[in-house]
């Protein structure tokens, strides 16, 4: 009896979370966005999403075993498939098979394994995967196809998104802003985009779920909505014809998508609240300033690259406040 | 409802034995003492091979200021002078006693009777406190006489009494709250006079609401004691958080302690310890120990005399199942695995706690996903995945710039990390040496 007791140091009790408890449940969060973009945009959105999970569990898996050459492979932890999911999510519906596996290997090869895998990369994978994508295949990341084409792919009719509108709108169509969808559309979705990121509703009900389930706080959700919606209103109160009210940036565009699934990926975001939120300010910032005066209609994924890169150097001198300290009598 | 204000967690509770009135255990056949059962120098030894001894008689006495003297729980003859292993799986100097017959020292009062008056001046009961071995109860074993001696310039101005039991399982305190009532409030205001203050607070945590009820009735008849109902949450029982949770102020970093903030914090079993103590002229050499877990037949609390091997605890309480996979001496957080159950109960023994096979081993380690849950369950607001990884890279300058001297190795983050990482096993590494450094840099000085 005595020689099998099993001797370590405390704690021994666990509280029974794990990686993939976190990384099932950010998917989870992310099915009710899933379901707009079938509604929406149907059988397109399916092949984007499958095509960009498999080939995203399919590199993640090859690198390991016949590049990396390591024992045991990760594809189950499951954040492969979220890298799959979101990438799906920040692309059109009509985006061609061959583009989206190129998205993927760029996503998991560069993104994430070059940098040894889950928990070592400092940029955002699916954002490093999309922003190639923009650049080296401008025309098709682009144009987006109008809702409720269900059995259409590649063929699908293309039309301008609110972002569009609202950059003609900067660059003095006085008239764009009013063709824009009313704020209830925007909210639940009915609107041209990529496919994952078109129902504000749809993501709003996934932060809900994750913040409940602790996968992540409010911190950064909530500091980029806000500043986004502060400097785009102030914006908007000095010319309301050239720039869309504050309502309108908050629900159109990548915002909701990036602010609550992608600037909080744990690996690329600040470790303290206080550089939770700085982080989460300069996103928001950058966002507008993208928007508003920037070449491209949506600033979301530079704004969250940008900040990633600056994450290190946060965590350095955002510390926690310790016990004790500010207290001394 | 109070708590401390930075990080923690909420462990299953797992109060098993809460319900259990104390039992008293029967004596054991030998009782083993070892000379160091507190922190400070260990006791040294008065008696010698032969001896004959009585419930009561001082076997060991203190080896410095920072030390406690140690008496025999048993009455018989001193069969040898050597080591045993105690808690930390170390052999350390102990005296064995045959146990033979009963006998009690005629000095100490037996009977239950509840003394309320005492006469004694501040500096008498902090005499009586340390000839008579008390350290704190709690499981840190630090001499109760010392904390009761303000260094120059500090000044008490409230004692503040540990009842939280935020350890799961552990129940002893609990039932001695709720059975000892009088005796710990008695005892508290012992305290009050040594260390000449007017008011005390008792923290409770709110899972014990039986004992809440029961230590506010009757502290009404005890002037300057304030019962001080806590929210659940570990590790409130730590000195720190538990004076930030009662009365909102934060001890500074090391080598600042709890006196500094006006506080002198101890434990309700070491409250009953001063009682006996001061009013029954008792030596400190019997306590609760909570036996437990999810697998033993009969979780139980019992009244056990020092030195009594772990086992027989253990027997009384239904034996020990098949498939025990793990002996803890304390609690689940900041318990120590121990190496037999032949280890003998000591003045810091708060439980015995069980685990089975499958609760008893770690889960496989993955990668660090940086998720920060460590950051937020740190409560002391230290950051847990950068003091780990320093210490397994040997910067220790940096880990002394982190704050590592800070950690009071509560368990919270290694509790919290989805990815089972290790980190308090190399934080502690990282404290253990980064102390060593600053030992030597001090000693040159």
């Amino acid at each position: 009896m005595a020689n099998k007791l099993i001797v370590s140091l405390s704690p021994h009790v666990h509280n029974n979370d794990s990686v993939q408890r976190n990384m099932y449940g950010v998917l989870i969060a992310l099915i009710p966005a899933l379901l707009v973009s079938l509604i929406y945009f149907g059988v397109g959105a399916a092949i984007v999403t499958l095509t960009s999970v498999v080939a995203c569990v399919f590199f993640e898996w090859a690198i390991t075993k016949f590049i990396l050459k390591r024992e045991k492979n990760t594809i189950l932890d499951g954040s492969a498939i979220i890298t799959g999911v979101l990438l799906a999510f920040n692309v059109p519906s009509n985006l061609p098979v061959w583009i989206i596996i190129i998205g993927a290997l760029v996503a998991i090869g560069i993104g994430k394994m070059t940098f040894g895998g889950l928990g070592c990369n400092p940029f955002n994978p699916a954002l490093v995967g999309r922003v190639f994508l923009l650049i080296s295949f401008p025309v098709q990341m682009t144009s987006w196809p109008k809702i409720g084409q269900l059995t259409s792919y590649i063929d699908a009719e293309t039309a301008a998104t609110p972002l569009s509108l609202m950059k003609q709108a900067v660059h003095g169509d006085t008239s764009a802003l009013e063709q824009l969808p009313s704020a209830f559309e925007l909210f639940i979705g009915a609107n041209g985009g990529s496919l994952g990121e078109v129902s504000a509703l749809a993501l709003l009900i996934g932060l809900v779920y994750m913040l409940w389930r602790r996968i992540i706080t409010w911190h950064i959700p909530v500091s980029i909505l806000a500043t986004v919606f502060i400097f785009a209103g102030l914006m908007h109160l000095a010319d309301p014809v050239m720039y869309a009210s504050p309502v309108v940036h908050l629900f159109t565009g990548g915002l909701m998508l990036g602010a609550i699934f992608m600037a909080t990926d744990y690996v690329t975001s600040p470790m303290t609240h206080k550089g939770m939120i700085i982080y989460g300010v300069c996103i928001g910032f950058l966002t507008v300033v993208i928007r508003n005066f920037g070449a491209y209609p949506e600033g979301m994924s530079f704004a969250i690259l940008i900040m990633n890169a600056f994450t290190p150097l946060i965590n350095n001198y955002c510390k926690p406040k310790r016990f004790g300290e500010g207290k001394k009598k | 409802m109070k708590t401390f204000r930075i990080g923690g967690v909420h462990p299953a509770e797992n109060k098993l034995s809460a319900g259990k009135a104390i039992q008293t255990l029967g004596l054991p056949k030998q009782a083993v003492f070892p000379l160091s059962q507190h922190i400070g120098a260990p006791a040294i030894a008065v008696v010698k091979r032969g001896d004959m001894v009585k419930v009561g008689t001082k076997i060991a006495e203190a080896g410095g200021f920072v030390s406690a003297p140690i008496y025999s729980s048993v009455s018989g003859k001193v069969s040898k002078i050597d080591t045993v292993v105690d808690a930390s799986g170390y052999r350390k100097p102990a005296i064995y006693i045959d146990v033979e017959g009963d006998e009690w020292e005629d000095s100490i009062d037996r009977t239950t009777d509840l003394v309320r008056e005492c006469s004694l001046s501040p500096e008498e009961i902090v005499a009586k406190i340390k000839e008579a071995g008390v350290v704190g109860m709690g499981g840190a074993c630090f001499p109760t006489h010392v904390k009761l001696c303000p260094p120059p310039g500090a000044k008490a101005e409230c004692v503040i009494i540990n009842g939280v039991e935020c350890e799961p399982y552990l129940t002893a305190d609990h039932r001695l709250m709720l059975e000892k009532t009088e005796e710990i409030l008695v005892g508290v205001t012992l305290l009050m006079k040594a260390v000449k203050v007017t008011k005390a607070y008792i923290g409770i945590e709110s899972n014990k609401p039986d004992a809440i009820k029961c230590m506010t009735e009757k502290a009404q008849a005890y002037p300057g004691i304030e019962v001080v109902p806590l929210k659940v949450k570990y590790p409130q029982g730590g000195e720190k958080q538990l004076i930030d949770a009662v009365i909102r102020r934060q001890v500074p970093a090391p080598p600042a302690i709890p006196i500094n903030v006006g506080a002198v914090v101890q434990n309700v079993g070491t409250a009953f310890a001063v009682y006996e103590a001061v009013m029954k002229n008792k030596p400190l050499f019997e306590r609760i120990v909570t036996v437990t877990g999810k697998s033993l037949k009969n979780p139980s609390n019992f009244l056990t005399r020092m030195g009594t091997p772990m086992s027989q605890l253990i027997e009384a309480a239904g034996g020990m199942p098949e498939d025990t996979g793990k002996l803890i001496g304390g609690g689940p957080m900041m318990g120590k695995a121990l190496v037999s159950a032949e280890v003998p109960i000591c003045k810091g023994s708060s439980g015995v706690l069980l685990m089975n096979d499958k609760e008893a081993s770690r889960a496989e380690v993955q990668p660090c996903i940086r998720c920060a849950k460590c950051v937020s369950a740190c409560p002391m607001g230290l950051e847990p995945f950068l003091l780990a990884t320093l210490s397994a890279h040997r910067e220790w300058e940096r880990v002394e710039k982190e704050d590592v001297m800070s950690c009071i190795e509560c368990g919270s983050c290694q509790f919290t990390c989805p990815s089972h990482r290790p980190m308090l096993d190399y934080i502690r590494q990282g404290k253990g040496t980064v102390g060593g450094i600053i030992r030597a840099r001090n000693a040159k000085k």
